[in-house]
């Protein structure tokens, strides 16, 4: 059953209703990524709406509660996308609803293509949000370059609303391809996929994703543009890359990349599911390190999946750099080992003052992030 | 322009800073003797000028982070300083601050091709961060055009970007992590090799900062293959608005080339006059360059050459060969000296939304008019980030102030069609005191608590980015023993 949630529909009511709040707020957009955080819960899907849509200048601006299918179905219209490729969590941790354009901000979620074109915090020109006072607050704007005053964009990107809350967001959108293809190496082991990964980033053809599945032991290696471009660097890579196993090349990939972003493999099945960043020649060492019961690889490696036992602290068995993200676990596993990577003490403290500052009475998804 | 007045209590206490400051760092790398700290007066914001109370040049974190502990301490300002080259002021010293220069820092500390990174002390310039790897085949893609001068600190602090920002992105996408010295002497490390930092991202706000919320000592930075080749193609054009309309429909073609360079008719006359690269004399010309292998620059170039056609074009010009290649941009790339050379001029940097070119275009034609003084507009059109360069004499009395009144009715016109102060070089001193034009006091305030964050004392560039009005309470701050 679902709880009662507030649910404002303008930018006014939510700020009345943050600056009016006897007690914490439970911030969400559409709620796909379920984490759970005491107090009141508080929905901005009510904030809907693209506001202004510019194919020409590659920007858009949208009220934080739009729906992601819309945004992207009206970028289809003019042959654009949200080219960071943002994941849909619903299939891996088991929830609903309807991913927003703000969450998608607020948790800076990325996909495969993330190596070549950015983060979605990169893709992020401006916003508008409300702080724990209930102050609007506005920073950046809608052109793609802007360093008047101090980059707040950026910060409030992967703040999961810790020190405010989205109202608005404008974006850069950038052109859908004409087409894409996967050159993918057959039967290579972790240590070979880095490499073959390594290669292919490594290599003037604008590789757009690079990803490793190793139950198929199959690296993916993602070519997108012009049909007579994305042929030339099919054809330049797979030479290059023979030397490191059998090389296909597959043109209808769509599918495969949707289930790489979305970690497929681990849909339905038990245990804990970790997301784990690292620098992608750390991976084969990290692999050993983390014993998980099943892994994915993206990002040429630097992003691994893990799926271990319940409540297994996967956090005490890595011995590289990085970080560690709980992306799906039972509520007590969640508590006793926080979702994010604890930060060293200089920096939590930096961030528990910059948390103390913009939302003082502490009501912002209180906890989640330290 | 405003600038505090020197604190006479700091002012009296510099030979006990000196002596502190002598402890902690070589003999060489404390500078007292005025004729040496005059040489730090200013940066290219060469307009304003002031000495600072002392000049170091240290050469490690460690020295870094001692000078600052002496002079939190005592309550000294600090202003940081790259290679000196910021068109907004933002090394501009105040007769009580010690500016502390990082030039000395300039090894490349890692270089790692399987993972992509560099990591370098800052100091280091940034066409010499490409210089390292380009061995290899490599490059580090923001190119602004002091490449050759400006240091990879200075980049951080102004979060810069340049000509090929279009498809690479600006300091920020291309940075991902740092080693920062706060105030008071703390060292903190951010990010490194692997993507996106776990908790908030404190990254995305230091870049950009201006020097104002530490000083980034070392800094691991993306380095991307260089593409098999590149090649301009020069269209000209009878109105700033066709040249405007063909760039828009460039981009929603789905091409996207590296750079989409603008330069108006005062600009290509005055290019044309001092580089001599050929240029067709006409309203508006576009420099666009795409990448790729020759079949693929091929293909790019016919889609925006038809594109480009279907606008009645009075110039079309296909580079054949790097010497042409190379004549295309000669003008381009002269064009601030070319100005230079037949005149004084102020370099604007707003960003407008692409859109909106041709009205802006034709308004900063009408204040040209009301103000007396031309303009030459050279830009980036594909993220309409602006240059326009207002022309004045230096020698004649009230012609700067008359300048610097026209560039700030230019910038808030920027901000008023959606667009913003500055694209690329930073508020500075420059655009400090139009802040409240583009942000509402709230709007400000939440950025100044960033700063009570990692500089509750407000000691570092203290008198930067916003109104001085704005910031007076916070800048008050008591000595300590």
């Amino acid at each position: 059953m679902k709880k009662m949630m507030l649910k404002p529909r303008t930018e006014t009511e939510l700020a009345e209703m943050i600056a009016g709040a006897t007690g914490p707020l439970a911030f969400c957009g559409g709620g796909t990524r379920g984490f759970d955080v005491a107090g009141e819960a508080l929905t901005t899907s009510g904030l809907s709406g693209v506001e202004l849509y510019e194919p020409g200048a590659l920007t858009m601006v949208a009220r934080a509660g739009t729906p992601v299918a819309e945004i992207e179905a009206l970028l289809a219209e003019n042959g654009q996308r949200l080219a960071f490729e943002p994941m849909d969590h619903r299939g891996l941790l088991g929830t609903e609803g309807v991913p927003t354009i703000g969450g998608v901000f607020a948790a800076n979620i990325s996909g495969p293509r993330r190596i070549q074109v950015g983060a979605a915090r990169d893709f992020l020109l401006g916003v508008r949000f409300v702080d724990g006072t209930g102050q609007v607050v506005k920073n950046g704007g809608r052109v793609m370059k802007n360093v008047t005053g101090y980059d707040l964009v950026k910060l409030m990107s992967g703040a999961h609303g810790t020190l405010g809350v989205l109202s608005e967001v404008s974006f850069k959108v950038l052109p859908r391809p004409e087409v894409a293809a996967t050159v993918v190496v057959q039967d290579v082991d972790l240590e070979v996929a880095v490499q073959v990964m390594s290669a292919a980033l490594g290599s003037p053809f604008d590789v757009t994703g690079a990803a490793y599945d190793p139950v198929e032991r199959r690296a993916y290696v993602r070519i997108e543009g012009f049909a007579g471009s994305v042929d030339y660097r099919v054809g330049r890579l797979v030479a290059d890359l023979a030397r490191f196993g059998a090389v296909q090349q597959v043109n209808d990939s769509e599918n495969l990349w949707r289930g790489i972003r979305d970690v497929s493999a681990f849909h339905g099945n038990a245990g804990d599911v970790w997301r784990i960043s690292v620098k992608p020649s750390d991976a084969v060492e990290l692999a050993e390190q983390l014993q998980a019961e099943a892994l994915q690889f993206d990002w040429g490696g630097g992003l691994i999946w893990a799926l271990v036992p319940a409540g297994t602290d996967l956090r005490a068995r890595i011995a590289v750099p990085g970080h560690a993200t709980l992306m799906r676990a039972g509520a007590e596993t969640r508590g006793r080992l926080g979702q994010f990577q604890p930060e060293p003490a200089p920096l939590a403290a930096i961030s528990a003052e910059l948390r103390a500052k913009f939302d003082p009475r502490g009501i912002l998804n209180t906890g989640l992030m330290g | 322009m405003q600038m505090p007045s020197p604190n006479t209590a700091i002012l009296a206490r510099k030979a006990e800073l000196a002596a502190k400051l002598s402890t902690v760092l070589p003999q060489d790398a404390l500078i007292q003797d005025e004729a040496e700290t005059r040489a730090y007066e200013c940066d290219a914001l060469t307009a304003y000028r002031c000495p600072p109370m002392l000049v170091v040049l240290p050469r490690t974190t460690q020295e870094v982070s001692d000078v600052l502990r002496v002079c939190h301490q005592m309550g000294v300002p600090v202003v940081p300083r790259g290679a000196g080259t910021s068109l907004a002021g933002g090394a501009l010293p105040t007769a009580d601050c010690v500016i502390l220069g990082v030039a000395r820092m300039n090894d490349v500390l890692e270089t790692d091709y399987d993972n992509r990174i560099i990591r370098v002390q800052t100091g280091r310039t940034n066409l010499s961060v490409s210089g390292a790897v380009e061995e290899e085949d490599f490059f580090y893609a923001p190119d602004p055009s002091s490449q050759l001068a400006c240091a990879i600190a200075g980049n951080i602090a102004m979060n810069s970007g340049g000509a090929h920002c279009l498809k690479y992105g600006v300091t920020t996408n291309n940075l991902m992590g740092v080693t920062l010295v706060m105030m008071d002497g703390t060292v903190v490390e951010i990010g490194g090799a692997h993507l996106d930092a776990g908790g908030l991202d404190l990254l995305g706000v230091i870049c950009g900062s201006e020097g104002q919320l530490g000083v980034v000592t070392e800094a691991t930075l993306r380095i991307l293959r260089k593409p098999e080749g590149a090649r301009p193609v020069l269209i000209g054009y009878d109105s700033n608005e066709v040249a405007g309309a063909c760039v828009s429909d460039i981009i929603k073609a789905g091409v996207l080339p590296v750079a989409i360079e603008f330069m108006d008719r005062p600009c290509i006359e005055a290019c044309e006059a001092f580089a001599k690269a050929g240029y067709p004399m006409c309203e508006a010309l576009l420099i666009i360059e795409v990448e790729g292998s020759p079949e693929e620059i091929d293909h790019q170039l016919g889609l925006i050459i038809e594109i480009a056609r279907s606008h009645n074009p009075v110039e079309l010009r296909e580079a054949q060969d790097a010497d042409e290649a190379g004549r295309i941009w000669l003008g381009r790339k002269s064009a601030f000296g070319a100005m230079g050379q037949i005149n004084d001029y102020m370099c604007l940097d707003g960003t407008i939304p692409v859109t909106e070119l041709p009205y802006v275009l034709r308004r900063i034609g009408e204040l040209s008019k009301q103000y007396g003084l031309g303009v030459a507009n050279v830009f980036h059109a594909g993220d309409g980030n602006m240059h326009p360069l207002i022309l004045f004499d230096a020698n004649k009395p009230g012609d700067l102030e008359l300048c610097e009144d026209m560039g700030a009715e230019i910038l808030k016109l920027c901000v008023e069609v959606g667009g913003c102060l500055t694209g690329e070089h930073g508020v500075g001193v420059e655009k400090r005191d139009l802040m409240l034009h583009q942000y509402s006091p709230e709007d400000l305030e939440a950025q100044l608590k960033v700063k009570d964050v990692f500089d509750p004392q407000w000691l570092l560039n203290p008198a930067k980015v916003f109104p001085l009005s704005v910031t007076e309470g916070r800048r008050a701050v008591e000595l300590i023993k």
